[in-house]
């Protein structure tokens, strides 16, 4: 389907000036969303594509009205939106479906909530469950179902209140490969016959094939802090096929949109990491993996990043924290869809173990100033030795503590590769010396 | 409609009479009725303090008896349900509540409960003069008391374990403050609340059978119940009636546990999202018989549309508000807090300063020092017995645990063991000093753990059967002799499911010294040296002051030990020892 992108019309959505930042401790604020302006308009699917913790669900939480922004509006048809508002409907990663009741009375829960009389709302209800395919199901328990169906509970559930947009939250994530194609084209179809009365569809993803493969529109979302990197149409009609070449062009424009660097990018790239950078998720063995990869003849060192996605079937939640942690690392380097590696990244995949260990402790003390600084406390400290608590409070200054703690875990797991400092994980204390256990 | 008309013929396809089973679900149905319709009027009888309500050995008087104390608990149970429900989810659900209640009832579970009878009785009777219903309610407080905090506790936690999604899909769809209580937090706590309901029970029936005799101010109450009957039985000596009562029990508490807990965890299954691991289902005759029965499967049917019916109440729905913009007392905020913040404190000091001054002013510090080292002596024996108790059940409990088929048949009973009321089994003990002249500060001691060592035995048993099999066949494979296999495999693993035992073993024990440490047999009184003497023998004289010094250093000892000992071990089992 060709979508109606009329610029002019009036939006359904409009998103503006929206900042969401959360409160860490009395001074110190941490900005998830920054200044992020969009709309959506009639008859578009948007996809919002981005990176774990880019601040993408906290977004689409603000549109469906369940979170507030600090500052800047939500519209929506002109009406600002304060908390849920009837006409939008959602559906959930991981279903959310109530497990004690069965898929005709989840289903009925939003006409329950508006007050709708029971002979009314089982109608409704069973007609939706219809219309998604889920006839026969209806006493069955949530437990008895496979994802696929539990989630086209979640769908029953969001549109039998006829929603005038519906709000996906990674719907697919949850899924298999199969089934989240069999329930992609089912809801395109949905979609195309009009059998439902919504207007619009907006969905998160960090999955960049199906963004392409549903959206008529593509907003790239750029991490720490969330905001939007760029956007991209496309007009392939339905049903796309992800064999079609013009597709795979599709799928290759905005692994470049998402990592050649823009100009501010490129002004800041120069100055070097601080101490609370949100360090990559990202191990030794899988970086040493995809470094063996690139190294391979084959590849001669060079890669395209979708090539790479296939090859080592990554999505892009998992292939992104590698392709920066190599970055920072002076491994390799990336730059409009293209992964190649360096020298330094070749002399450490071409070495021994030990000798890789030696290139990698290098590296790290060179180029991750957090390694760096936990190095130098402990120097300084009489016994060498440093509570994990320290350098945990001064992480949370910078991060979430759920995000503190995963990046201390992180460059730990880094430090005891590259044997820079010892860790006791009872006592919770870093050390220079080995443990004598 | 056609699908609806289907579910509901469903149920009466074949044949339209009843079958067999309805007729045995009727009558079980009616006779539950009238019997709880008769004791409702036994407990409106007009009564006055002094009055000696007869109590009769004879045995035929028994299953009334048993009655009255089962309907005890039944009431005691709802009104522990009211209070979890009511404070358990305030305090899940608002930050400020939850900084005064959770403490609160911290504190609260360390207080000796048989401690406060003595005040809670002479309040009650003062509120209802003239009517049995003042010592009634101080019985159903006791019994109250023992429950309500630990099932409040464990439903504020499960409350707030919902997952965040699910309370999006509830906001997401309108759901009312009350719609998202009934249908989201209560289906989603209901089986921990169940489970513990069913473990607070035994601390329940020990509390019942404790308080319907009972002496204050030199007076003698006594309600009619099993705990009276058997109050007499010591008395009079007369072992005949000691052997009925205690036969009584075990039959009430089967049938407590077939009626009613075993059928309710078999439906509350439904609640949970996924099955987890192998657990075993809990299948209950009870439940397949409501399954099977056509009658029954109707009348459940129409439970669920009148919880329907209750969930959607027309007064508690959600208002479609026009969608404006939500008042900004953020800004207020910061001021709220400290108002609140300020109004905790004055009370926490008021509430110590007040303490402080009565104590003062009322005992002298000989008393305090006194006091102190008859809970170290009391203290003493919890810890000597937690040892021995637990050198006797480890090692069976992990010999069944490791053999699945006797652990079937082995755990049940422990269980059921467990929610006996041991204070009934006392006498077989004193008898046992009294006739051999046994010391009575070593002996009586093991009677503060006869009810509460199950509970390490049937923890044990479970964490021993969840042992990875794969583990045990390592040991098997790298030759591992007796005790290192015991050092690195079976202690770490069976170590949170210990600590959970030993910690509900010795909370028991420290309740149950007010009991065991001052026990009778007919004119044989045996006085141990102790706190829980100290303040049993305070509460017969009706000496307020000595009783709340007593029970204020138990609270104190038991703070003191769950902080220092317990609470650190238990972390250490829940991050270390955990297999996952």
């Amino acid at each position: 389907m060709q979508s109606i992108n009329n610029d002019n019309a009036s939006p359904i959505i409009e998103v503006v000036n929206v900042q969401k930042s959360f409160k860490m401790s009395e001074r110190q604020d941490l900005l998830v969303l920054e200044d992020v302006n969009f709309r959506m308009n009639e008859g578009e699917i948007v996809a919002i594509l981005g990176k774990s913790g880019s601040g993408k669900s906290t977004l689409l939480r603000i549109m469906a009205g369940l979170v507030q922004p600090t500052t800047g509006t939500v519209f929506y048809r002109g009406q600002p939106v304060y908390g849920p508002v009837r006409g939008i409907s959602m559906v959930f990663q991981n279903f959310a479906l109530l497990p004690w009741l069965t898929v005709l009375q989840n289903v009925e829960l939003g006409l329950e909530a508006l007050g709708m009389d029971r002979d009314e709302r089982r109608e409704r209800a069973l007609k939706a469950i219809d219309t998604i395919g889920l006839d026969g199901f209806e006493t069955a328990f949530p437990k008895e179902l496979s994802g696929g169906m539990r989630q086209r509970v979640g769908f029953a559930r969001a549109l039998v209140v006829n929603p005038d947009i519906l709000l996906m939250d990674e719907p697919f994530s949850a899924l298999d490969v199969l089934t989240a194609d069999n329930l992609k084209s089912d809801l395109l179809d949905l979609w195309e016959t009009k059998k439902t009365g919504i207007h619009g569809i907006l969905f998160v993803t960090h999955n960049i094939e199906e963004a392409a493969l549903l959206a008529d529109r593509i907003i790239i979302f750029n991490s720490n802090p969330g905001s939007i990197r760029g956007e991209l149409k496309v007009t392939l009609p339905h049903p796309r096929s992800d064999l079609d070449p013009r597709f795979r062009n599709q799928v290759d424009r905005v692994y470049t949109l998402m990592t050649t660097q823009t100009q501010a990018e490129q002004i800041e790239g120069h100055t070097p990491l601080d101490i609370g950078y949100r360090l990559p998720d990202a191990s030794v063995a899988e970086i040493t993996g995809l470094l063996e990869t690139l190294n391979a003849p084959e590849n001669n060192g060079k890669m395209d990043l979708p090539d790479v996605a296939d090859t080592l079937m990554l999505d892009i939640d998992e292939l992104f924290p590698l392709t920066e942690l190599l970055e920072i690392l002076h491994f390799a380097k990336v730059s409009k869809g293209d992964i190649t590696i360096t020298e330094a990244g070749k002399a450490f995949v071409e070495a021994d173990i030990l000798e890789r260990k030696k290139i990698f402790l290098h590296h790290i003390k060179l180029y991750v100033p957090l390694a760096r600084y936990i190095y130098e406390q402990l120097t300084r400290h009489p016994r060498h030795r440093a509570l994990e608590e320290n350098f945990l409070s001064l992480l949370e200054d910078y991060l979430t503590e759920k995000e503190a703690a995963r990046v201390l875990r992180t460059v730990i797991e880094w430090g005891r590769y590259a044997e820079l400092f010892a860790y006791d994980y009872n006592a919770g204390v870093l050390s220079l010396e080995n443990p004598t256990a | 409609m056609s699908f609806l008309r289907n579910t509901f013929m469903n149920a009466y396809k074949g044949r339209v009479y009843p079958n067999y089973w309805d007729i045995i679900a009727l009558l079980f149905a009616l006779g539950a009725i009238a019997l709880l319709a008769w004791q409702a009027k036994q407990m409106m009888v007009p009564y006055y303090l002094g009055q000696v309500i007869p109590i009769s050995l004879d045995p035929h008087n028994l299953p009334g008896y048993a009655l009255r104390t089962v309907s005890r608990m039944l009431i005691a149970l709802i009104f522990s349900l009211l209070f979890t429900f009511t404070f358990g989810n305030w305090a899940a659900k608002s930050r400020r509540a939850e900084r005064l209640i959770i403490p609160m009832i911290d504190i609260l579970q360390s207080i000796p409960i048989l401690g406060f009878l003595s005040i809670t009785v002479v309040g009650f009777i003062r509120l209802f003069p003239g009517s049995l219903l003042g010592p009634e309610c101080a019985a159903i407080f006791a019994v109250f008391a023992s429950q309500a905090w630990n099932m409040a506790l464990g439903f504020y936690q499960t409350v707030r374990s919902v997952p965040a999604e699910l309370r999006e899909a509830a906001n997401m769809f309108h759901l009312s403050a009350w719609q998202r209580f009934w249908r989201i937090d209560v289906p989603f706590s209901m089986p921990g609340l169940l489970w513990n309901t069913m473990m607070s029970m035994s601390a329940g029936w020990f509390m019942v059978v404790a308080s319907e005799a009972f002496s204050v101010a030199n007076q003698q109450i006594l309600l009619p119940g099993i705990g009276s009957y058997i109050w007499l039985a010591i008395k009079t000596a007369n072992m005949h009636a000691i052997l009925y009562a205690i036969l009584t029990m075990l039959i009430v508490i089967l049938l407590y546990d077939q009626l009613l807990f075993r059928p309710l965890v078999a439906w509350a299954d439904k609640f949970k999202s996924e099955q987890v691991g192998e657990e075993r289902e809990v299948r209950s005759w009870l439940m397949n018989l409501l399954h099977r029965t056509r009658l029954l499967r109707y009348i459940g049917m129409k439970f669920t549309d009148l919880y329907d019916a209750f969930v959607n109440i027309a007064i508690f729905r959600s208002r479609l508000k026009p969608n404006k913009k939500p008042l900004a007392l953020a800004h207020y905020e910061p001021l709220f807090e400290w108002l609140w913040n300020g109004l905790v404190m004055v009370m926490v000091i008021g509430v110590i300063g007040f303490a402080a001054y009565y104590i003062l002013e009322n005992i002298p510090f000989a008393d305090v020092s006194q006091v102190f080292f008859l809970g170290l002596a009391t203290t003493l024996r919890v810890f000597i017995l937690i040892i021995l108790c637990s050198l006797i059940w480890v090692p069976v409990g992990v010999w069944v645990g490791l053999r699945p088929n006797v652990a079937e048949v082995i755990q049940p009973i422990a269980q059921f063991l467990a929610a006996f009321p041991a204070n009934l089994l006392y006498p077989l003990v004193v008898i046992l000093i009294v006739k051999f002249h046994l010391s009575v500060n070593i002996w009586v001691t093991p009677l503060m753990i006869l009810g509460a060592q199950w509970y390490v035995l049937f923890n044990v048993i479970a964490g021993a059967s969840v042992i990875p099999k794969d583990l045990l066949q390592v040991a098997d494979n790298l030759g591992l002799g007796l005790w290192l296999r015991w050092r690195r495999l079976i202690l770490p693993g069976i170590f949170p499911y210990y600590m959970t035992g030993a910690i509900t073993a010795v909370g028991g024990a420290w309740n149950a010294s007010l009991v065991a440490e001052v026990v009778q047999w007919g004119d044989t009184r045996l006085i141990a040296t102790g706190l829980g003497a100290y303040i049993t023998e305070h509460q017969a004289a009706g000496d307020f002051t000595h009783i709340a010094l007593g029970i204020g250093m138990m609270c104190i000892l038991v703070l003191f030990f769950n902080r220092l000992v317990w609470r650190p071990l238990y972390v250490l089992a829940e991050t270390r020892y955990q297999l996952d």
